[in-house]
């Protein structure tokens, strides 16, 4: 590998890093802060993916879709936690898991029956539709950089919400003890309501910047759950910066491990999990 | 008197047995297929369309085959290999299916097809590729009315080898079909003397391309032969376009890869691939196919719509052989044996093991259409390595 290629690979990996941490960040609140184990994590990104694919058909534009999708994700989400997981703070992680795995069932369902089994691509919105020359050869699509761009922001602005503003504090103090916030005053279910469907709304919008991407399928939400669940693991339960630094961790892990070490690409990235949580079982970052 | 007596029992017992054998006629007057195909998951929709075109041509024969109306006996196979064997026995044991069809996942073919192997049952595979099915797994019981995974990635790389290619970069998803794709074409390219400079692989379906795409740019080889399908080639070649290899490293694969060129926006435009059928053949027994087919579900075809009319096709040659008569599997087997399958994608006959020899196109994307550009090898028989029959 000369060194032009080794830094167009760190470009991967840091690139790929932060669109896992965009993927990750709304399980980040949902599991971490909330303690849902939800499962449909993924369905609610391919969800955002397909929104992306007819909205953009229907308005011709990305960003108007995208400006359409999030406010139809918040809504989305508020209506499912008042529906269902409002019921299950209470209940243990068991029947979590079932009615959150039967939601990726029903999900697909619909989806079969909405919009159907093909693969679908969305395309770049035009002003986004270029390329850098970075080698005589190679060149870098802009779009994957400014989807790197929006995670940066993202991931800043939401530390700032959970660590700087009243909201957050009250989310981190109904993390810690849920009663005591109650008795407080403080409508805790309010703040759940709203942190679940930002948490919906982080994920589908994943799912939309990823749709020109990875183009739209069935099941794609099942590729970037587990992937999920690693960065929630590694990075420490419930931390923002922890899952940024673990999206970070994971893209070189899996960008290097392909090409250095193609023989176990395939499980580089659980083995980096291993060994991070035999050095810090609770994860890189507890609770930041 | 004695004599009498013995004519008049003779009699009596050969009408018994006409009348017992129209009896079983009657009974039998139907012939039940087990479709075991995926209707939901990833591959739906090709298993819709291999149920449509099986259907197509048993309709286009007023709904029988050799004088006998079909049965179907429907079943989603969820793609899931681990359910494969259960699913199988059943179509076999509690429905008594007369053939099996199916599937298109090679992990549920297999399975099914050792099932349909112990049970002595017939089974016509209509997609999935993976060499050992008429390979190191192959049985006088299971026929293939698709392809293997050797034939049109060895064809690809034989034509490479020709026009005078050196170097080659492979890639290609990291599970069985992927490997024997490989495997194909490095046979083919190597025999013509070129080089495979270097061979990657990413674990199945992993879609992260951006390091090979690094390391493709880096090597600049002369061309580059990938296997994926589905989504995972619409992304692929996407990406391909927009990392800018386009332009400047030729891009091959087999037919998989261009299947969903609409999704690929228009970065599917000049690619070439290698397949046992292709768009424009334009000849009249495809453009008759295609006008009915059209007709019936209101979709244009594919290769899956085309291998699901051919498993219907064959198993019409077998009844035709043995009289219509299902249970005279010898007969029905010897039929398919000897049958030249009047196919869409060009006539083919079937190999000592059951596989097709057939014909392998190359495309060339144009305008969305995988329009066929050459026969680049004619009549390609699977070499079935490891089948003793």
């Amino acid at each position: 590998m000369d060194f032009a290629s080794f830094l167009i690979q760190v470009l991967n990996s840091l690139q790929y890093g932060l669109l896992l941490f965009l993927v990750a960040s709304g399980l980040t609140l949902v599991f971490g802060i909330m303690g849902i184990i939800n499962l449909a994590h993924g369905s609610f990104y391919m969800i955002g993916a397909y929104l992306a694919f007819v909205l953009t058909s229907a308005t011709g534009s990305l960003v108007l879709a995208i400006a359409l999708g999030i406010p139809l994700a918040l809504i989305f989400g508020a209506l499912l936690e008042w529906a269902l997981f409002s019921h299950l703070y209470k209940r243990d992680h068991l029947e979590q898991v079932l009615l959150t795995y039967g939601l990726i069932l029903i999900f697909e369902q619909l989806r079969s029956l909405l919009v159907g089994d093909d693969v679908h691509g969305v395309a770049i919105p035009a002003f986004l539709d270029a390329s850098i020359q970075l080698t005589e050869v190679m060149s870098y699509p802009v779009y994957r950089l400014a989807i790197s761009v929006v995670c940066i922001v993202l991931a800043v602005a939401l530390y700032y919400v959970i660590q700087r503003t009243r909201l957050g504090m009250m989310i981190r103090a109904g993390n810690d003890d849920r009663s005591m916030v109650e008795a407080l005053g403080i409508n805790i279910n309010m703040i759940y309501r709203v942190v679940f469907a930002l948490g919906v709304a982080l994920a589908a919008l994943a799912g939309m910047l990823a749709a020109p991407i990875s183009s739209v399928f069935p099941n794609m939400g099942s590729h970037v759950l587990i992937i999920s669940f690693v960065i929630v693991v590694i990075g420490g339960i419930g931390s923002v910066w922890g899952a940024l630094v673990a999206a970070l961790i994971v893209g070189f892990a899996d960008t290097f491990g392909k090409v250095l070490l193609p023989e176990i690409s395939g499980m580089i990235v659980y083995l980096v999990m291993a060994v991070v949580l035999l050095w810090r079982p609770e994860g890189i970052l507890k609770k930041g | 008197m004695d004599k009498h007596y013995k004519i008049v029992c003779n009699l009596i017992l050969g009408a018994a047995l006409v009348t017992t054998g129209m009896g079983s006629a009657l009974a039998q007057d139907k012939v039940k297929v087990g479709l075991m195909l995926p209707y939901t998951g990833t591959f739906a929709a090709l298993g819709n369309n291999i149920t449509n075109g099986f259907k197509q041509y048993v309709e286009e024969n007023g709904g029988k085959l050799a004088g006998r109306e079909v049965h179907y006996v429907v079943v989603d196979d969820e793609s899931n290999p681990a359910r494969a064997t259960e699913i199988a026995r059943r179509l076999v044991t509690r429905d008594k299916v007369d053939v099996l069809i199916g599937s298109v996942h090679s992990g549920v073919a297999l399975a099914a097809a050792r099932v349909a192997a112990n049970t002595k049952t017939l089974m016509i595979v209509p997609n999935a590729g993976a060499n050992e099915i008429t390979g190191a797994q192959c049985s006088p019981y299971v026929f293939r009315s698709s392809f293997s995974a050797w034939q049109p990635s060895y064809a690809m790389g034989e034509a490479l080898a020709k026009r005078g290619v050196k170097n080659v970069v492979t890639l290609a998803w990291k599970y069985s079909f992927g490997t024997e794709s490989v495997e194909g074409f490095t046979e083919g390219f190597t025999k013509g003397g070129g080089k495979i400079v270097k061979d990657m692989s990413l674990p199945f379906p992993n879609v992260e391309f951006q390091p090979f795409l690094t390391e493709i740019a880096a090597l600049k080889p002369d061309a580059v032969f990938v296997f994926f399908a589905g989504a995972g080639a619409a992304k692929f070649v996407s990406d391909y376009a927009a990392a800018g290899l386009k332009g400047s490293i030729p891009l091959y694969g087999p037919g998989f890869l261009s299947e969903d060129v609409a999704a690929m926006g228009g970065a599917g435009e000049g690619l070439q691939t290698t397949l046992h059928y292709a768009d424009g053949l334009n000849t009249e027994r495809d453009n008759a196919f295609r006008t009915a087919y059209a007709a019936a579900y209101k979709a244009q075809p594919d290769v899956y719509a085309v291998q699901g009319y051919d498993a219907a096709q064959m198993y019409h040659a077998g009844l035709k052989a043995a009289n219509g008569d299902p249970a005279k599997l010898d007969a029905v087997i010897d039929g398919i044996r000897a049958a030249t399958i009047d196919s869409p994608r060009g006539s083919f006959t079937l190999s000592k093991a059951h596989n097709p020899v057939q014909d392998i196109y190359l495309r060339e994307v144009k305008d969305g259409k995988n329009a066929v550009v050459e026969v680049v090898s004619a009549g390609l028989e699977d070499p079935a390595r490891g089948c003793s029959m």
